[in-house]
């Protein structure tokens, strides 16, 4: 309401908001706020601007802009001072699928195809039949791509995990690592915290044994000592003496995530629980471990991460995951160029780190979707 | 009751488990021959011996020596598996009976020869050799008094430089890293004054320089290296297969025998050509193969040269000349038993 309509001095109606003061808002504010608000925060961004400015053209002038694209090995012999990504890609088959022969690696690519769907049908929650599609996932997944990669039934080849290699390896190492140690460290941390003075002992030795020595010494011991122990008519599949190892590794890591998990869960739930009448596992599965494993999300996401690259290990024992196949790809004398090598660990990076940035996010997500009523 | 269900429970989870049966003494041919092929270890890849190609096959001098024998056995150079080995696992796979012949550029000593396996000849002469910048305007080893040396941590690398510069009375430092790339790089950035590996290695190792033509091998060799391939012990029958294996390579270079006339030199009248070819006699089943094993390894793999010149050979890009392992007819040190 403007009842100081006639004078010409005053306004006839309010004035149009004016642009806040260029202090406050703005970029020019965004920057003394964000950047420049202090002495010290002003020389931190002057000098992580010179470590850009430093660093970051080169590495793009190298990566990018004067890179060889195209053309064979010759392209990258005249220029060896930038990335060689011919190399990456006339070898981008052998990077994915290892030594598995050619005819047979439609089998590959549908067990990827189906991981994929899996795992983008599950990201969404409000999909019909999810719990199934989980289950379905979750246990009769892995026996049947086993099958389909392994082969030997319905007239399939039988291709040796030998000539597995790549980044597949590196998906069936770190899959069954991690499907098999989160359920078997759930199991070791109950363990570790029951009553029973024989489990408790049994569950504690297991977890310090194997968080006690390196995953290196548990791969060596895996691939050097164990066959000398069998009867020499008795191998064992190398690649499943590695899966193990891994898997009971991590899941002793798994398993003390869990105990912290369990530990925060307050005396009254399991009071609460018990005073219904609930038996031993009913409490858990109900009412303890939803708790629990809520709060160790990022804990349990971090250990699959460290999962996920500590597979790179079993090149040491001779499995060319997709680190060891890169690595021997870089001998090929054909290929002997100095960007080569540097090419090679710069796609390896690259490709762990938008898997390892792939689980971060959907931990992210699925922490955000289960913070209810918690927030403290 | 219950001990019967342990047993076969037991017996049904080593059933399913176990890949391949290992063979005892003298069997390994008759598992071989069971299996339908042979598992080579071979290395994690090294320039020249064995690295993968572009095509995801394994390639090199002794990829094409596990070929040969699988073509000996078989008549077929397919029928061969091949087990990338690192250093440290290599002697353990041999013994256990994951591989039925270690072909892994593996330098014949007497305690490994007592210890894991049985070698069974040479295929590959190598020595130890510097190399330093035309720059530096050194023309011998015995000039490197007070050299920064770049070479590879816990090798035998380490230990020849070594004695060596005792051995010279020569004064060095040096500078050691785990991966040959570092080492390379190390060298190239002009850290040290002389690089230090096998031969072989520095052919290799010298292309992935910003600017090889700069750079050149010392004439002096401090070590000696002789790469073979072994089998397990106890086991003649193997052994003799894998030997002879080699010997044919070697002998029909000497006699002129390569893949492209192999059929030719079947109808010579040379009785040393019908020997080795068996075109005539009967050496072949002497070990347990046919008589003309000698003929499908030259068909299907070649010579020893042809093997030399298509994996390490001047026109490669290791480009090593043939020196050492030139035909001690040639002035060289391969001299292969006679077969007869």
């Amino acid at each position: 309401m403007n009842t100081f309509s006639t004078g010409s001095i005053v306004n006839a109606g309010d004035l149009p908001d004016k642009p806040a003061p260029i202090r406050t808002d703005g970029p020019i504010a965004w920057l003394r706020d964000n950047l420049f608000s202090s002495r010290t925060n002003t020389i931190l961004t002057l000098v992580a601007l010179a470590i850009v400015l430093y660093a970051v053209p080169p590495a793009l002038n190298w990566l990018v802009v004067k890179a060889n694209w195209s053309g064979g090995a010759e392209a990258c012999r005249a220029n060896p001072g930038a990335a060689c990504w011919p190399f990456i890609t006339a070898r981008w088959e052998q990077f994915l699928y290892g030594f598995y022969p050619q005819a047979e690696r439609w089998r590959v690519n549908i067990v990827l195809y189906v991981l994929l769907g899996g795992i983008f049908l599950l990201a969404f929650e409000k999909m019909p039949l999810r719990k199934w599609v989980g289950l379905l996932m979750l246990i009769p997944f892995p026996i049947v791509s086993y099958f389909m990669l392994y082969g030997g039934v319905f007239g399939l080849p039988v291709v040796e995990t030998s000539r597995w290699g790549g980044f597949m390896l590196t998906l069936v190492i770190a899959l069954s690592g991690i499907v098999a140690s989160l359920p078997l460290g759930i199991v070791l941390a109950l363990g570790r915290r029951s009553t029973m003075p024989i489990m408790r002992l049994v569950c504690t030795l297991f977890i310090e044994f194997w968080r006690g020595i390196p995953l290196v010494a548990v791969l060596f011991m895996a691939s050097v000592m164990f066959p000398l122990f069998l009867p020499p008519d008795v191998t064992f599949d190398q690649l499943l003496r590695a899966v193990i190892g891994v898997a009971l590794f991590a899941s002793a890591y798994m398993a003390e995530v869990v105990r912290g998990g369990l530990q925060a869960i307050p005396k009254g739930q399991y009071e609460g629980a018990m005073a219904l009448g609930l038996p031993y596992w009913k409490m858990m599965r109900l009412i303890v471990l939803p708790q629990a494993l809520k709060i160790v999300i990022p804990g349990i996401v971090n250990t699959f991460i460290g999962l996920f690259k500590d597979t790179t290990l079993v090149l040491i024992i001779g499995l060319l995951d997709l680190l060891g196949i890169v690595q021997s790809s870089i001998n090929d004398p054909n290929w002997s160029i100095q960007s080569v090598p540097y090419t090679g660990y710069v796609f390896v990076a690259l490709v762990f780190w938008v898997c390892c940035y792939a689980m971060a996010l959907y931990s992210r997500h699925i922490e955000e979707k289960l913070h209810t009523g918690h927030k403290r | 009751m219950s001990v019967f269900k342990n047993v076969a429970a037991a017996a049904a989870v080593a059933g399913a488990f176990a890949a391949t049966g290992v063979a005892h003494a003298d069997e390994t041919l008759e598992a071989v021959m069971e299996k339908g092929s042979i598992q080579c270890g071979v290395s994690q890849g090294l320039p020249g011996f064995s690295n993968p190609d572009d095509a995801g096959e394994w390639t090199g001098l002794d990829v094409d020596f596990c070929r040969a024998m699988a073509a000996a056995v078989f008549n077929d150079a397919e029928a061969v598996k091949f087990t990338p080995l690192s250093a440290k696992v290599r002697f353990t796979a041999l013994t256990s009976g994951e591989i039925d012949v270690l072909s892994r550029n593996t330098t014949w000593t007497m305690s490994r020869d007592s210890d894991f396996g049985e070698f069974i000849g040479v295929n590959y002469y190598d020595g130890q050799g510097f190399m330093v910048p035309t720059s530096l305007g050194v023309a011998s080893a015995t000039e490197l008094d007070g050299a920064a040396v770049c070479t590879n941590t816990g090798t035998t690398t380490e230990l020849n430089v070594a004695d060596y510069f005792r051995a010279q009375g020569m004064e060095y430092t040096v500078v050691a890293f785990e991966k040959a790339d570092e080492v390379v790089a190390a060298y190239d950035a002009g850290r040290c004054d002389v690089y230090t590996t096998d031969r072989s290695g520095l052919a290799a190792q010298r292309t992935k320089l910003s600017a090889p033509d700069d750079h050149m091998v010392l004439p002096e060799i401090i070590s000696k290296e002789p790469l073979g391939p072994l089998v397990r012990h106890g086991d003649a029958q193997w052994g003799d297969i894998a030997r002879w294996t080699l010997a044919c390579m070697i002998n029909a270079e000497e006699a002129g025998i390569d893949s492209s006339n192999v059929a030719e030199m079947m109808e010579s009248s040379d009785p040393n050509i019908q020997r080795i070819l068996g075109a005539d006699g009967d050496l072949g089943s002497k070990i347990g193969l046919e008589n003309g094993f000698c003929a499908n390894i030259i068909t299907a793999v070649g010579n020893y040269a042809e093997s030399y010149d298509r994996n390490v050979g001047p026109d490669t890009q290791l480009a090593l000349e043939r020196g050492l392992n030139a035909l001690w007819s040639d002035g060289g040190v391969l001299y292969a038993p006679p077969m007869r």
